[in-house]
């Protein structure tokens, strides 16, 4: 025994491991999930939006008489709406999110303590996930009660629905990330977003049938993902025959791959270009 | 090792110098107040010390590191008590605080936090629905659920009573006798005078004053006032040594209402930012 030895200091404990990024972003991701579906004004005029469009636009142009290839137009909409409820949960949603997240403190008060970016994006693709599946499910329900709709039954029909809703969700949430630096602040987010997001459900033969476009903009429109969404979910929800309502009279499933695979690039690159942690500041 | 060392730090927005040569030391244990008028550049230098801004100029280490390349395992060694959020109003302050301490390597216990931070009876309470002060003492806790060795604190009482102020002040307190480093910004200087053991006032980008409450701009050295009611009326007296005027006015007979009053912290800091400002 010595009096010497050197009291501990106070704050010396031994170097705990830091929490991974992965167990930090399933956190999130609760927490998001959480926040997302106790927010009443987010579950009903948000998430329940592109429902209610589908069971408005599917009701006026119910005129009862089959479209060429047999199916009624309201089954048409509500193929081509699951496109719309991609952009809803994973565009407008998470571009929305971001803005408002920078503009009330969340992202300013994760960046002070030692959580990592990647955990931050983990929680916001989990929220992403399990909003746009439930966005997905409750919209094929309406189709189904409500315009007749019959799901695919073969297991490789559910494929390729599985890949176009994954390369979908994949390019849309990287564009809103991206796109969430266009607005100024959290409050017009939703304004500043929802143009594009109404514009291309007209061009893109989400809103209005396709064949019924004028041929400049189809042509405009084939830029960008939505277009390719819509034919991709009318080529598993719609029978076969309904392929010649389309501009190239066949689904062109490696274009739709193609495309929405290229805006997955896009969107990453875009992210990484403009992505900032805090609202751009005057002066 | 000293928790905060500044030297020279300058950052200038546009044409708009905020922080104009900043020199500043903390050592490690201390509880350092940061006073000035707003736009002094107090919160600038404080958001560059934590790492949320870059500086344009100076040097600067916080915990031995310079927070502009700092690591997250710096930053699980500081706290940090934001001054203007409104995230997260529809989780739980328990859901909150445990989604925090997730973060660190070695947090505080939830219940122990929450309890520290008096909101025990609003555990299970969402966010949106607590009282302003109660949402502040929240960002308290998100700040020290992490056990920081370093704890800014940006204005942290604004809004609340004078109850839960003192609360917070004996929390503060207690969160210095663990031995946890202190730097604190406030408009009221009844707070740094009870609980700063040094700080300095802050105007125009640069220090103008540093020392202890008690010294800082002078004040043990600053005239006082001797104040007394005679058969001539009310007197006022400046002077530099009161024990002396009122030895020699007690010589003289009767007075009444008799005062000595020295400068207050609030004397000298009006003064240092109304001469620099």
């Amino acid at each position: 025994m010595t009096t010497t030895t050197a009291r501990p200091r106070p704050q010396a404990r031994p170097a705990a491991p830091l929490p991974s990024t992965l167990a930090n972003g399933l956190a999130r991701g609760a927490a998001e999930v959480k926040m997302f579906f106790r927010s009443k004004e987010a579950v009903i005029f948000t998430f329940s939006f592109p429902a209610f469009v589908l069971l408005l636009l599917g009701s006026i142009f119910d005129t009862g008489e089959a479209m060429p290839g047999g199916a009624s137009m309201s089954q048409v909409f509500a193929a081509s709406m699951i496109a719309y409820g991609i952009l809803n949960t994973a565009f407008t949603s998470v571009g929305v999110g971001i803005a408002a997240d920078r503009e009330d403190g969340t992202l300013k008060r994760l960046r002070g303590t030692p959580i990592t970016a990647s955990a931050y994006f983990i929680g916001k693709i989990i929220l992403v996930a399990v909003a746009t599946v439930a966005e997905v499910a409750l919209l094929l329900a309406v189709g189904v009660v409500a315009f007749g709709l019959e799901l695919p039954t073969a297991p490789s029909t559910w494929l390729t629905f599985g890949w176009i809703l994954l390369l979908s969700v994949i390019a849309c949430t990287l564009v809103g990330i991206a796109a969430s630096g266009l607005a100024k602040s959290g409050k017009n987010a939703a304004t500043v977003l929802n143009l594009p997001v109404i514009a291309l459900q007209f061009t893109s033969g989400v809103f209005v049938a396709i064949s019924s476009l004028p041929d400049v903009m189809v042509k405009v429109a084939a830029f960008f993902p939505v277009r390719w969404m819509g034919q991709g979910f009318r080529s598993v929800l719609l029978p076969d025959s309904m392929a010649v309502g389309e501009v190239a009279g066949s689904w062109e499933l490696p274009v739709v791959a193609l495309v929405l695979g290229a805006w997955c690039v896009v969107g990453l690159l875009l992210c990484l270009l403009t992505f900032r942690w805090t609202e751009r500041k005057a002066g | 090792m000293n928790a905060i060392e500044v030297r020279g730090l300058r950052k200038t927005y546009g044409g708009h110098t905020a922080v104009a040569g900043v020199d500043l030391t903390v050592a490690e244990g201390e509880v350092f107040a940061l006073l000035g008028p707003n736009g002094a550049g107090k919160t600038t230098t404080t958001e560059i010390l934590e790492g949320h801004r870059r500086r344009d100029g100076g040097e600067v280490r916080v915990l031995g590191v310079d927070p502009a390349t700092a690591d997250r395992r710096w930053r699980a060694d500081i706290g940090i008590v934001l001054q203007t959020a409104t995230d997260a109003a529809d989780l739980t302050v328990r859901e909150m605080v445990g989604q925090f301490a997730g973060y660190y390597p070695d947090p505080r216990g939830v219940d122990e936090v929450i309890d520290l931070c008096g909101l025990t009876e609003k555990a299970g309470a969402r966010i949106s629905s607590l009282s302003g002060g109660q949402r502040r003492r929240v960002d308290v806790a998100l700040g020290i659920v992490g056990r920081p060795k370093l704890l800014f604190l940006d204005e942290p009482t604004t809004g609340f009573d004078p109850e839960v102020r003192r609360q917070f002040w004996d929390l503060v307190r207690s969160l210095a006798a663990e031995g946890t480093t202190i730097l604190l910004t406030t408009h009221y200087l009844d707070e740094a005078e009870a609980l700063a053991g040094r700080l300095a006032v802050i105007a125009a980008g640069r220090i103008v004053a540093e020392g202890t409450p008690r010294t800082v701009g002078g004040r043990d050295r600053a005239p006082a006032t001797v104040s007394w009611v005679d058969a001539g009326g009310q007197h006022h007296l400046n002077t530099t040594d009161p024990v002396r005027a009122v030895t020699e006015l007690a010589a003289r007979g009767r007075v009444s209402e008799l005062q000595v009053r020295q400068p207050s912290l609030e004397d000298v800091y009006l003064n240092l930012i109304g001469a620099k400002a």
